[in-house]
């Protein structure tokens, strides 16, 4: 068996010192090592996209990629949209305004494929929107509020009232 | 909702309260608490990998933490049974021992330091079991010296384990003078609820009092107390149940696992917490499956659509064990209770049964048998009307119940509802002439529109009567069976002395936002603001004993104790006010926090009633109790929500591919509490009601292994295949309901499958076939295109 | 769905990641985008001892001209490929079965070249490959680089001609002139799953006539599958709807393809005669 590695995680500006197996998904250290269970985990083969996290900026499935492979790497995390204790990122303000969520175990993994994909294409519509939210699986919202928050979110990112 | 904000904190969509936590990722799942727990163990059960067998041993090299039934001989088997003649009691032991009877079920439970180590010690585990043959469909079942899942006293056919009947007087007179009689055959495809988070649990043990602490994903923490202490020889009080943030349920966690049982056990034994993280596919193999029923139905018609009397051979696959506390019963006893469902049928005859195959075990998936039985009347009237060349529209108002309360040929009442008016009001705004322009147009062009309507009434909210009628009390000289009887439940209000208010419940919400739907009927009766209720549930430590949330239940019975309870309290402090402002307390009123004397300014405000009360309690004016607290308890016997849904469906007839296009809901499920809510229950429900009518399926092979393991093969759909959904509300209030809320978990699973099996029917009319068998996969679709014949169950019962 | 433990090795240059993998060509693996080889780890379907990950490897993504040919590098990112600004009609074929190619955040891992060498009979990437005569370099310690074509390259069910010390570093694929029509049309059960069936098609026409035809078909035999026959039917003949559908008609009937839950082969060759009409552009109904 092989041993645990001593790894350097940059999560949500946050630097974490840890040591893990390497095959441990990146999904399984951000819970387990850097305490970030707010990445939740509905089934391990990519498919649900519970797991969903930015590295580099960019939407992943957390739990297809090993934490060693994130090394040097920026990842962001649910727990790092908001910009203090006191304010909700857009995105998070849209799904809570307009019941985008009901047991909240997608949810996570929603708000940052949303947040990451509106962050860099702000005019986005809602065809493309609907397109990058078919990545995800929710099973409680039959997805219709999870689209209205969207939009809102998207609205709210551009500065529209 | 249109129009302004209603006056009270009730009829708002308030967001949340809960939510802000969440999308913080500030959730409290059972992995995140194991995740959190650095010292746990991690455990990993071992599963048959046959469906049938005799087992002959469990082994691991030395290294390996393994314990098999051996072990847990002191434990006792878990057994559901209801008090019926016809009902067949089995015991569930919780690792197999002796025989296996479905792939996937536990034979042995391993433990490790992680997760991962405890997959690597289950790869060193030697299973050895001795095939039998397997019964893997309910024909193989009853077929005659088909080999027994259960070898036990079978009072009639073989593998038979519930088989009930009714037979209405004059049913048979009735039979005989119809005009029509129409005959078919439906069936539905086994399906997993498959809740986003699979199940999970964390079992914790203190030394010091010798208890044991559960947190686990369940709807009914109670009962899992009840059932897991009554297994390992507990008193309640040795065990605390919790359930955390639970990632959707939607019946799948309502029966007690026999996996929690052994993690409990296991945290005994070993004197250390321990997690059970259950994998996607063990969730497939093992958490419970549902609907695998096939009804045979008749209807008796008149010349202009009468429905005179209704025949009915439902059959449904109860997999290998009794589900507790519901048991095996479930599906069958509730498809012949309610399967006239929305429809004045005054003459019935039905038999319904549970065949057991070695197949994972059912257990109630939102809407339970309904979802069926509706695709089963709704085919039937548009078969009817086809061949008696009636409107469909009109030959479903002839039938539909408009008088009430209406006494049904099972004995259900339903009480005040608005059948008629939800046709109207979905067809309406359907706009069915223009929907055949556009489909006549349409077919021109090859395209290929469909429009499918589906009515049904749904029983929501009902107590311990309901559920006490389903039991007979007959004992027939077996051992008397620890019957579980749910229904009613408890709400405990508290003002603490700063005037905060805390509400603990027994119903445990799982997603449905509970917490704020409480809080805004608590609020409004004592003149404070929802923020001003914490509610505080799914902790058998803090809470009353309850039923949990399910079947529709938790607004209607949870909601009404709550409503009880806050009006106990608001009594207490007017009268609490009145001693200090002079009058009589009914001229207290309660608002803004504060308790004013009718036509005056200023009162005295409830925090300084409540710190009097606890904090100077000589003060207290009839000497009353030093406490503000109220307990309510309410225990309906059901009230019916009721809807009408429509689909429309575009079908490729080169692919068999069906894109649902446009969905409707015209529903009344009274007073709406919270109207986001209720809309976020309907999406939901017609989202899992698509799923069913065109994605998912189960699909075991010949050999009664589950092929379908993943979400490659299990296909529930994602927003690219979902309609918009446009919703009507009707709002019909009921004796049955002193929130004047209805049930609204349920509905949009039981109607949508149906009203897409006749969209689909409607737009492959040129082709002259019909939708009898859900999912119509596009397989499925394309074949009868092809071939001409309906889509069917085929005899294998997995059609392909 | 937890991995078995494996080292994981992470070389900076090629010459490192094709020195590792010769250690123990057999019970390593090449780590690239992980989407398919990763969640075959969580269940425990492979068990690679060692992970050599190629992903900081410089030079292995990107696409360049090359002479008629244009060569993509086997890091290149589906999501890379759906936004290649590659003009004409390779680049639109580029662009259209990256957006099959499972969802976003599959897609910012997943590479073209990993697609390539996993295998999968219904992988656009193969599928493209296969159509277009692509041919893959590849590179070993001990051998040094060779190519192979397409036609050799895919030989069965994740099955390639690479030997397991290999590495694939990049694919050439023809530069199609204006004169073609490419596409793609699939079928599968929801957006982004893997296609039950699906059709690509390259179909150079000029002055009216078919030039020159090539259609490959996935989900129809273990690797991506060359319609011989509606490529006959189509070539030198009269550029026309009827005479697409008549050669979708000629792959159906020429195909011998497996049944499975989703279908079984007569279904498939339904969709075979639905989709190659598609793929060329005509909206097919009846
Ligand atoms: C939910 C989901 C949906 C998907 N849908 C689709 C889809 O619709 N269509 C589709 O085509 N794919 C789909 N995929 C698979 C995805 O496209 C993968 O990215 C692709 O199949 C493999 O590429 P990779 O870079 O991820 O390779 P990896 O997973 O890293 O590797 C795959 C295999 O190729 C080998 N390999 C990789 N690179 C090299 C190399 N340079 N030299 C030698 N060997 C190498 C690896 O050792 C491994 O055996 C899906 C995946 C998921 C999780
Ligand atoms: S847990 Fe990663 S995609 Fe489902
Ligand atoms: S809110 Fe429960 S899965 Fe999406």
């Amino acid at each position: 068996m092989s041993s645990a590695i001593p790894l350097r995680l940059y999560v949500n500006g946050d630097r974490y010192e840890i040591a893990v197996e390497p095959r441990r998904t990146l999904a399984d250290a951000l819970r387990e090592d850097c305490g970030l269970t707010g990445t939740h985990l509905g089934c391990e083969h990519g498919v649900c996209g519970a797991c969903t996290v930015l590295v580099d900026g960019q939407p992943v499935r957390s739990c297809l990629m090993f934490a060693v492979q994130a090394e040097d790497t920026s990842v962001r995390t649910v727990e790092g949209l908001a910009p203090d204790e006191e304010r909700l990122h857009p995105v998070q303000q849209a799904f809570w305004e307009n019941h985008g969520l009901q047991c909240g175990f997608c949810t996570p993994g929603f708000l940052v494929l949303i947040a990451g994909y509106l962050e860099e294409h702000p005019d986005a519509e809602e065809a493309e929107l609907r397109e990058v939210l078919s990545s995800n699986l929710c099973r409680c919202t039959g997805y219709q509020n999870i689209l209205t928050s969207t939009m809102c979110a998207a609205r709210a990112m551009r500065g529209e009232p | 909702m249109t129009g302004a904000e209603p006056p009270t904190w009730t009829g708002r969509a308030l967001p949340r309260l809960e939510d802000p936590a969440i999308v913080r990722g500030w959730g409290r799942y059972v992995g995140d608490i194991a995740a959190r727990d650095q010292s746990c163990l991690h455990a990993r059960f071992v599963r048959s990998a046959v469906a049938a067998g005799r087992l002959i041993s469990v082994t691991a090299p030395p290294g390996v933490t393994l314990f098999t039934a051996a072990d847990l001989a002191e434990v006792k088997p878990i057994r559901a049974v209801l008090n019926r003649p016809d009902f067949v009691a089995v015991d569930t032991p919780i690792l197999a021992t002796g025989m296996v009877r479905f792939v996937g079920e536990p034979v042995g439970l391993v433990i490790a330091a992680s997760e991962a180590e405890a997959e690597d010690a289950l790869e060193l585990v030697d299973v050895e079991i001795e095939p039998l043959p397997a019964v893997v469909s309910a024909e193989q079942a009853l077929a005659p010296g088909a080999p027994l899942v259960h070898a036990v006293d079978y009072p009639g056919d073989p593998n038979t384990v519930v088989d009930g009947r009714i037979h209405t007087e004059g049913f048979d007179a009735a039979f005989a003078r119809a005009d029509r009689i129409v005959e078919i055959q439906v069936s539905s495809a086994r399906q997993s609820a498959m809740p986003l988070e699979a199940r999970a649990a964390h079992a914790a043990y203190d030394r010091a009092s010798g208890r044991s602490t559960l947190h686990v994903t369940t709807q009914m923490p109670h009962l899992i107390r009840t059932g897991i202490a009554h297994s390992l020889g507990l008193r309640e009080d040795d065990l605390r149940v919790v359930a955390p943030d639970v990632g959707g349920g939607f019946g799948a966690k309502m029966a007690l696992a026999r996996e929690d049982v052994a993690l409990v056990w296991a945290s005994r034994r070993l004197r250390r917490a321990i997690a059970w993280l259950e994998t996607r596919e063990e969730n497939f193999l093992a958490a419970w499956h549902s609907r695998e029923q096939v009804y045979d139905i008749t209807g008796a018609f008149t010349a202009d659509g009468e429905l005179l009397a209704l025949r009915g051979d439902l059959v449904c696959d109860v997999g290998a064990y009794s589900c507790y506390p519901v048991t095996w019963g479930v599906e069958p006893l509730m498809a012949m209770a309610e399967l006239p469902g929305a429809y004045r049928v005054r003459e019935y005859s039905v038999r319904s049964r549970a065949i057991v195959t070695n197949k994972c075990p059912i257990a109630p998936y939102r809407g339970v048998s309904r979802p069926v039985q509706v695709l089963a009347m709704e085919r039937l009237f548009d078969v009817a009307a086809a061949e008696l060349g009636l409107d469909r529209v009109a030959i479903r108002a002839r039938n539909l119940i408009t008088q009430f309360p209406h006494r049904s040929p099972s004995g259900l009442v339903l009480d005040e509802a608005s059948h008629l008016e939800t046709l109207r009001a979905a067809t309406e705004r359907a706009d069915l002439a223009d929907f055949r322009d556009r489909q006549e147009r349409a077919r021109a062009q090859g395209r290929y529109l469909g429009l499918g309507i589906a009515c049904f009434a749904e029983r929501t909210g009902y107590g311990t009567p309901a559920f006490a009628a389903r039991s007979r009390p007959i004992q027939l000289g077996r051992e008397p069976a620890p019957l579980i009887t749910p229904g009613y439940e408890r709400a405990v209000l508290t003002m603490d002395p700063s005037g905060a208010l805390t509400l603990r419940i027994g119903a445990s919400p799982h997603g449905q936002g509970l917490r704020t739907t409480l809080a805004q009927l608590v609020c409004d009766e004592l003149g404070l603001e929802p923020g001003a209720v914490r509610v505080i549930a799914s902790d058998t430590d803090a809470t009353p004993y309850g039923w949990g949330s399910f079947a529709s239940r938790a607004m209607v019975i949870a909601g009404g104790a709550s409503l009880l309870a806050a009006r106990e309290l608001a009594a207490r402090l007017r009268v609490l006010a009145a001693a200090r402002l002079g009058g009589l307390p009914d001229d207290i009123e309660l608002a803004g926090g504060q308790a004013v004397r009718a036509g005056e300014e200023t009162g005295v405000s409830l925090a300084t009633l409540a710190r009097d009360t606890y904090l100077n309690a000589h003060l207290i004016p009839d000497k009353g109790e030093p406490a503000l607290e109220a307990v309510g308890r309410y225990d309906p016997s059901g009230t019916f929500a009721n809807a009408c849904h429509v689909a429309e469906v575009e079908v490729d007839p080169l692919t068999g591919q069906v894109s649902v296009t446009r969905f409707l809901v015209a529903e009344d499920a009274g007073r709406l509490i919270n109207p986001a809510i209720v809309d976020g229950q309907i999406h939901g429900g017609v989202a899992q009601g698509v799923a069913n009518a065109l994605y998912e399926e189960l699909i075991y092979d010949e050999r009664g292994v589950l092929v379908t393991t993943s979400l490659m093969d299990y296909l529930p759909p994602t927003i690219a295949e979902m309609p918009g959904i446009d919703i009507v509300h009707l709002d019909t209030r009921s004796a049955e309901s002193i929130t004047g809320a209805k049930g609204v978990g349920e509905g949009g699973t039981i109607g949508a499958p149906a009203a897409i099996a006749n969209a689909v029917s409607d737009a492959l009319a040129p082709f002259g076939v019909g939708v009898f068998h859900l999912p119509a996969t596009p397989h499925r679709v394309r074949t009868a295109v092809r071939t001409g014949a309906d889509i069917r169950r085929t005899e294998k019962g997995t059609a392909s | 769905m937890k991995p078995s433990p494996f080292e994981y090795v992470r070389p900076r240059d090629l010459a490192e990641a094709l020195a590792a993998i010769a250690q123990d060509p057999d019970d390593s693996k090449i780590l690239a985008g992980g989407q398919s080889l990763i969640p075959m780890m969580n269940f425990r379907l492979a068990r690679p001892a060692r992970l050599v990950d190629v992903n900081r490897v410089p030079g292995l993504a990107g696409l360049a001209a090359d002479g008629d040919r244009v060569r993509v590098g086997t890091l290149t990112r589906h999501h890379a490929m759906e936004r290649t600004p590659l003009p004409g009609p390779l680049g639109d074929l580029l662009r259209r079965a990256a957006a099959h190619v499972g969802h976003l955040p599959i897609r910012t891992r997943g590479t073209f070249g990993g697609s390539i060498a996993h295998c999968d009979a219904a992988s656009e990437w193969c599928l493209v490959a296969r159509l277009l005569d692509a041919e893959m370099t590849v590179r070993s310690q001990a051998r040094g680089t060779r190519v192979i074509p397409a036609a050799d390259f895919f030989q069965a069910v994740f099955t390639t001609a690479m030997a397991p010390d290999e590495i694939l570093t990049s694919i050439a694929l023809p530069a199609l002139d204006e004169h073609y029509r490419t596409g793609i049309a699939e079928f599968a059960r929801r957006a982004g799953d893997f296609a039950i069936v699906a059709a690509t098609a390259a179909v150079r026409v000029e002055d009216g006539l078919v030039t020159e035809a090539r259609i490959c078909l996935g989900g129809v035999a273990e690797v991506p599958l060359r319609s011989a026959a509606a490529e006959r039917v189509l070539l030198g003949a009269r550029w026309s709807p009827e005479l697409v559908t008549a050669a979708a008609e000629a792959a159906a009937a020429d195909c011998d393809p497996p049944g499975d839950a989703h279908g079984d082969p007569a279904y498939r060759r339904d969709l075979v005669r639905a989709l190659i009409p598609r793929a060329l552009g005509l909206d097919v109904r009846r």
